[in-house]
């Protein structure tokens, strides 16, 4: 466990005085935004509201300024998202793409790639999702069979992706596809990732699949003999399964993984009120202080990506314990306000019922509880 | 932002090490039978570990909390069977009086609210004070006055904490201290309870490293069904939880120690940062004992293994200078106070460069 260590970090002078900025954006652009739209947070999309922060720069801040990118600080992105989400801002339209398939692009994609998709993602006009998991292939994703075949001018795309969180919204997709068969051998070899135009490729179908919470936020992606270009490969091919580790790795740490559930804090300390009992006192007093130890391990991990190190573990810890810390707070709740709510009551009712039921998908979206688990094992040496 | 010092690898790598050498399972046995163990304490009094907190001037090394972090984290990875902790916490406060430090190791009272200071002289029972025998110094603190008292102007009767550790009741009657001073500071709680809260939380952290430490080693040693439990995912997952909690507490503890550095002359905030760090240690500490013992068998509930030194400590330490539903309660009563909409801002205000 020696090496597994979280610095305190401080956010510098030019973050702090960002926050400000962000404070009085979301003040007018938030006002009298209801608890249960707050609550949905990274999972409401309003594009008037991307295109609003694209234009203030804050989409794609650590990006080059050469593709439109904010050329800031890791830290100064984190008081950026940190200050949306707390406020329950609707960013969910522009978040996959400023969060991985930006990243993504940059890191992997061609010049003329770069040039083609990221100054419109800057702009907050242009949306990703992520094309994963299919129906047979979840925590193991190496078993995926979606297939891309090449053709005289491109590639022919055939299969099925499943849980594709805002496909139906998206403008493109970054999808996991097999371009070899696979290899019993070396599982991780012959995946490459594609590029698709959601909007314009032919034999892409997109049927919404309503979750428990009752949104339609993920969608079943069938790819009947999907025709793309060659320039639609992203990165090299066979070489999907390093770039899409890559890529899950920037969803590991940031403040999304221990703000999820803020607005149902923010409710109960409303709620419950300064004239709260010693056991009420005690509960909120829980939740506040893992709210802050977690805000300051975050805040340990991006001061450590700004200074060019990959704290992969320390990352998959964060997310291990943020994930809890989000999905256990309805049960905290339960236990402090002891009700049942109802679906027509207050903003607390409304934001305890919708959060009750959202927050079943934390520990299973991005990499599993358990899968999680497995990277902390293997970072303590055990497997 | 900040980095580890160059003064704090320094303190770690000393302290790990000695801490280490001198610290075998028979000097916890024997303290634990009431052996002193004098060479320890020598040892760590000779390369100065054991003021780091006081004032060059009154006799310490004049460090920084950040810098301390590493000394009291290592007190409790090793399980060091000596006052090293409250001694640095007493003379933090002597010093922040005023007040000389005298050598040898201190007793830090958590008894703010138990003692009266009266015509110069203090009065009143304090029940589990640490080391209180051994100690040729008491130090207390009451609204605001610091108290040097030499042990033999107090009665004490022996107890222990469920470690084996000296926590024993001292009598004050009408007891001179043999300095007093006034604290250069404001608080809103006890200040020997925060302080001892900081100290325990950095064990306690050290401990909960140690105790996963031993049951990573021991699921790779101990081989059942063919190979080592390591391999069984039921025994991954429940140490991959048990170290991520174990790095929670850490990384809340080493705030905690920071946010001293960082207070000033208002305590306020940082007994804030102190109760984060209690709560989420007292928190931490039940799953890492769960999972560190359930991981070692039976050997591990041995009085023959090691193990328990460690374990034992971590649960007694959770309840000293206030458990998790004492400062638990002072955060949620200051968090209700200000109100939902002052939450987010205060929070980042507190933690902010």
């Amino acid at each position: 466990m020696e090496d597994i260590r979280f610095t305190p970090g401080l956010l510098p002078p030019e973050a702090e005085a960002l926050r400000a900025e962000v404070r009085t954006f979301i003040a007018d652009h938030l006002k009298g935004y209801p608890g249960v739209k707050r609550a949905k947070s990274w999972s409401g999309a309003d594009p008037e509201f991307s295109k609003a922060m694209g234009a203030r720069g804050w989409i794609g801040m650590t990006w080059p300024q050469e593709y439109g990118g904010g050329g800031r600080s890791f830290l100064e992105r984190y008081v950026v998202l940190e200050e949306m989400l707390a406020a329950g801002a609707p960013v969910s339209a522009h978040w996959v793409a400023d969060r991985q398939s930006g990243p993504l692009l940059l890191k992997f994609g061609t010049e003329e790639q770069r040039r083609k998709y990221i100054p419109a993602i800057t702009r907050g006009e242009s949306y990703f999702c992520i094309g994963m998991s299919e129906p047979n292939s979840g925590s193991d994703l190496a078993s995926i069979r979606t297939r891309a075949e090449k053709t005289a001018d491109g590639w022919r795309i055939n299969g099925q992706k499943i849980w594709t969180s805002k496909a139906h919204t998206a403008h493109h997709m970054i999808a996991l596809v097999r371009t070899q068969p696979q290899d019993p051998k070396d599982r991780h070899a012959g995946l490459s990732q594609f590029l698709i135009d959601m909007k314009e490729t032919k034999g892409v179908t997109i049927r919404p699949i309503r979750n428990m919470a009752g949104e339609q936020m993920f969608n079943e992606v069938f790819f009947e003999d999907a025709e793309v270009p060659a320039d639609a490969l992203v990165g090299t091919e066979g070489g999907g399964w390093g770039q899409v580790t890559t890529e899950l790795a920037f969803e590991r740490s940031g403040p999304e993984r221990y703000l999820s559930s803020y607005q149902l804090l923010f409710e109960l300390v409303r709620e419950i009120g300064a004239d709260a009992g010693p056991a009420e006192a005690a509960g909120i007093g829980r939740l506040a202080a893992h709210l802050s130890t977690l805000r300051q391990m975050s805040i340990s991990i991006a001061t450590m990506l700004e200074s060019g190190e990959t704290p992969n573990l320390a990352a998959a810890i964060v997310k291990e314990l943020g994930v809890a810390y989000e999905q256990d707070m309805p049960g905290k709740a339960h236990d402090i306000a002891g009700i049942s709510p109802r679906m027509g009551g207050g903003d607390f009712d409304q934001v305890m019922a919708y959060m009750t039921m959202a927050a079943r998908s934390f520990s299973l979206r991005g990499g599993t509880r358990e899968i999680m688990r497995g990277i902390i094992a293997r970072g303590l040496g055990l497997r | 932002m900040t980095g580890t010092s160059e003064m704090a690898n320094i303190l770690a790598e000393a302290a790990g090490r000695l801490l280490e050498d001198h610290v075998t399972r028979d000097v916890l046995g024997a303290a634990e039978d009431g052996t002193w163990p004098s060479d320890l304490w020598q040892v760590l009094e000779d390369n100065g570990l054991t003021q780091p907190l006081a004032p060059e001037d009154r006799g310490g090394m004049g460090a920084s909390f950040a810098d301390a972090f590493v000394i009291a984290f290592a007190a409790g990875r090793r399980r060091a069977p000596v006052p090293l902790v409250e001694t640095m916490a007493a003379g933090w406060l002597l010093g922040r009086a005023g007040i000389d430090v005298p050598p040898g190791p201190l007793a830090l009272i958590d008894g703010g609210a138990v003692l009266t200071f009266k015509d110069g002289a203090l009065s009143g029972v304090a029940e589990g004070v640490p080391w209180a025998a051994q100690a040729g110094h008491l130090v207390a603190e009451i609204d605001g006055t610091v108290a040097l008292i030499p042990a033999d102007a107090v009665t004490i009767t022996s107890d222990r904490n469920m470690a084996g550790e000296p926590r024993d009741t001292v009598t004050f009657t009408e007891a001179k201290p043999s300095a007093t001073g006034t604290l250069d500071l404001t608080a809103t709680l006890p200040v020997a309870r925060t302080l001892g809260a900081l100290m325990r939380a950095a064990q306690m952290a050290g401990a909960m490293e140690g105790a996963v430490t031993l049951a990573v080693q021991h699921a790779g040693d101990r081989e059942q069904f063919g190979r080592p439990i390591a391999k069984f995912q039921a025994i991954q997952q429940m140490l991959a939880r048990a170290a991520a909690r174990a790095a929670q507490a850490r990384s809340a503890a080493e705030t905690a120690f920071l946010a001293l550095d960082r207070a000033g002359a208002d305590l306020t905030d940082a007994e804030w940062d102190v109760a984060a760090a209690k709560v989420v240690a007292g928190e931490a500490a039940e799953i890492v004992y769960d999972a560190a013992h359930q991981t070692h068998g039976a050997i591990g509930f041995t009085y023959e293994h090691e193990l328990h030194f460690t374990t034992r400590r971590l649960w007694a330490w959770r309840g000293e200078f206030g458990a998790e539903t004492y400062w638990a309660g002072e955060i949620g009563r200051r968090v209700l106070g200000r109100g939902a909409d002052n939450l987010w801002p205060d929070l980042t205000a507190r933690q902010k460069g």
